[in-house]
Parts: C-alpha cells; structure tokens; sequence
C-alpha cells in the first residue's frame, strides 16, 4: 500500500468539493484527487498515492516508473480492478 | 551478475557498482528506510553486487509491520460490533494480532472490506448511514495526508458515521531513536523518496548535524538506489556527512506544501507504539480535537489492551536493522507469508516477506 503509481490525467472534475482527476495507469482508469498538486492540468503526469496525487511529474519519468513497478510485480494490490470506463490506451 | 541483467540500465547499474567498488577501503553499513527500497533491493539482488564491504540492513519503513498489535486488536474488536463495518487497505486483513486476523475476523461473519483509498470508505460511509464504518488508517507521511483529508472532507460532510482508528507514524524520530541506541551500526540512511516529496528533504537536514551521520534521499529503482549508496559511500570516504537528494525528479527541499497544511489541520504530532519497537516519542500523528467526533478511539471509548509479540519473532531487531530475516530461526519454516509470525512477513514491503519471496531458496538448500 505504499507504492505511489504514476498516471495520465485524462479529466478534471469535482467530486464532493475535491478537485479530482480521472487517471490512466497504464491502460487502468481510476479516480484520483488532485487537491494536493493544484497546479495540474489535463494531460499532465502525476504520482499518486492511496488515491491522491502527491507530485506532478514528467511524462517519460512516469512511464519508466510505471514499467519499472510493473516488471517487479509492485502494481498487484495496488490499484482497483478495470472498471468499465473506457481506457485511453497509452500513450 | 544475473540479477542486474533484467534491468534495462544495465550499463549505468555496471557504472555506479564499479565506482562503489573503486572508492570503498573500509566497512560501512547503510540502511534504506524504505520497505519499497528494500523490495528493489532483493528483488535485483543490489546488495549481492555490491563490494563485500558495503553491507546494506533494512529499516522500518513498512507502515503494515509497525502498526501496533494492540490496533490490530481494536480493529477485530470493532469489527466484531453488529452495527460497524470495519474498512482498510488490502495489506492490513492477514496481519496477525494477539490471536486473530481481520481476515479471520470477515470469514467468522464481521462485515469487513478491502479499499484502494481512504476516499472509498467515505463512499461507504455516505451509503451506508445507518452503519457505523471505521476506517483503520495507517501509514508513514506520504500516506497520512491522504487519511487527513478524508476526515476533513467526512467533517465537511457531516458524516457522522465516519471513524478513524488510526495508527500514523513518522520517519525521523525513528532515526533519531536508531542512531541513539548503544546497540546502532548504521553509519548512513537512504531516506525514503515518497515521504520527502511529501515532506521535503529539509527535515533531514536536522538529524544530519545532530548525528553528524550522511543521509541521501532515494529513489526506488536499481539505479536510484546504487546512485544513493554510491553518494553515501562517498562522504563516508571523505569523513563528510551532508543531506544529498538523489531523488530530485521527485523530491524537493519544501515538499508538497499543501499537503502539509493539511496534515496539520487535522493532526497533531503525538507519542507513537511502534510495532517490535515499542514507544517513540513524538513519532506519530493523533486527531485534533475538533475532529474527536471522527475518532474511534474516542467514540467507542476502546480500553487499554496489554498484547505480547510471540517470542520467537525476532522482527524488533529486524526493524533495527540488527538481524536479518534469515537470522531467524523460524524464517520459511514456522513462519511464512501464509501463516506469519510477525508483520514483516505479511507486507509486500516487509523485509522478511521480501527476503522470501527471493531469498527463501539458498536458506533452504
């Protein structure tokens, strides 16, 4: 649970009065809230945590990340399973 | 060799392990807080590459392991309650307690469920007004904010069925405590990336003069780490102990500020039991009082609990970084990821759990 997973903010809403993000983790869409990182805008990279982002960071850094906890068998627990919202294949 | 060809930085992993081999002349012993670092580490055999005189030792940076046993205890307790849904991560349902587990505790018939984000306990809390849902938080720094605004947005709500039976903790205090034991042999840290982007490296900064012990803040790949040991290996060649950050594509000296303001909105910093460990002072983080109505301790008006660790783990000293998991005598023999002794075993980032999953082999033959 304490791995932090980076992702695609793909859209910006608010959700009981949180700004929150739908986030693609490779191909694995989940919400997020973004209220901790304000200065993100769709399309940005962030690493979240437990639901949260914490950091925004650029896109090459996530997706080497993400292949790097993904090649040790990190990701298993970590994220919810698919939903059926619609995935944005990665990029 | 072996391990490191899976890595595809192979050549930059080669690099960093060779200057390390060239500057070491003398014994040093370093510890990663992290149980992330400490995965990394096993998993790409780093400490196997590493010259004989660089021993590496695994500090307690797994939330899931220093949780109290008697929160665990709570927990099954509460969750034995008809009216309450017990409600945590995935990591948290096979811990043993003093003698149960919260997995146990939901196949006897306690309503107790698995969540991704303390977001989704509210969601529960929210549909479920006529059941009282706690959710059982724990984490170091980079998880507490998360936990914080959740009660701050239950408050916000009204929920008032929303509980939180928290069990927070917090890095350097655990290193202070560390590097004052009589019995300490870590002569550098590699602080963990995830609660410094939260936090900021500039607390460190405090226990570096303190202690006049290197510390640098990592990353968590292969190369992350040997870039981090290779920076501590160099200042305690040179007889130099600064605060370095390795991790800098994620970690700055101020840290996530906002989620600071939060944490301290909602927390106050508190004495803390330390699974293994025992109490450290001012390690851990409790509810203000405005949030009371939030806090299931209170509300439930939980008793003291006396609990006793089974004699034979010897996680305490693992969580020191005095032994290590194979040390032990009933590593992968009584004590197994499916039937642990102790919560190191349990966590996929505990340190035996890891040492299991990729060491358990050249113990056993």
């Amino acid at each position: 649970m304490c791995l932090a997973i980076p992702g695609k903010v793909l859209e910006i809403t608010q959700s009981n009065g949180l700004r929150t993000g739908r986030v693609n983790f490779g191909g694995i869409v989940s919400q997020a809230c973004l209220d901790y990182v304000p200065e993100v805008q769709t399309g940005d990279y962030v690493i979240v945590h437990v639901g949260f982002a914490i950091s925004k960071v650029d896109r090459e850094e996530a997706e080497r990340t993400y292949q790097a906890l993904e090649s040790m068998g990190l990701l298993e627990g970590e994220l919810p399973p698919p939903t059926a919202d619609a995935a944005e294949k990665p990029s | 060799m072996k391990y490191i060809d899976e890595y595809r930085d192979e050549r930059i992993a080669h690099g960093l392990a060779a200057e390390i081999r060239q500057l070491v002349t003398r014994p040093c012993v370093l510890m990663e807080i992290c149980g992330g670092q400490t995965h990394t580490i096993m998993r790409y055999g780093l400490d196997e590459f590493l010259p004989k005189e660089v021993e590496l030792v695994h500090g307690p940076g797994c939330p899931v392991c220093v949780t109290p046993l008697e929160t665990i205890d709570k927990a099954i307790e509460l969750a034995a309650c008809p009216d309450v849904t017990l409600v945590s991560y995935g990591d948290m349902l096979r811990v043993p307690g003093s003698s149960s587990d919260l997995f146990r505790a939901k196949a006897n018939g306690s309503d107790v469920r698995v969540v991704y984000s303390p977001l989704e306990a509210l969601k529960i809390a929210r549909s479920n007004p006529n059941r009282k849902i706690v959710f059982l938080a724990i984490g170091f720094e980079t998880t507490a904010p998360a936990n914080a605004m959740t009660v701050w947005q239950a408050h916000r709500e009204g929920l008032t069925n929303f509980f939180m039976l928290a069990s927070h903790v917090l890095v350097p205090p655990a290193i202070r405590l560390l590097l004052r034991s009589p019995d300490n042999r870590v002569q550098g840290f590699i602080a963990p990336g995830h609660v410094c982007t939260v936090m900021g490296c500039q607390q460190y900064e405090e226990l570096v003069s303190e202690f006049h012990v290197p510390i640098v803040v990592g990353g968590f790949e292969p190369v992350d780490l040997l870039e981090a040991i290779l920076m501590l290996v160099r200042q305690l060649e040179q007889g130099q102990a600064r605060l370095e950050n390795q991790y800098v594509r994620s970690v700055t000296r101020l840290g996530n500020v906002p989620a600071q303001e939060m944490l301290e909105k909602v927390f106050e910093i508190a004495d803390q039991k330390w699974r293994g460990i025992g109490t450290i002072p001012f390690s851990g983080l409790r509810l203000r009082g405005e949030f009371a109505a939030h806090d299931a301790e209170k509300i439930f008006g939980m008793a003291e609990i006396h609990t006793e660790e089974p004699a034979e783990c010897i996680s305490a000293q693992v969580l020191k970084g005095l032994k290590k998991p194979t040390d032990c005598p009933a590593f992968a023999a009584r004590c197994t990821p499916e039937n642990p002794l102790g919560a190191p075993m349990v966590s996929a980032e505990g340190a035996c759990a890891a040492y299991y999953r990729y060491r358990r082999h050249k113990v056993l033959v």
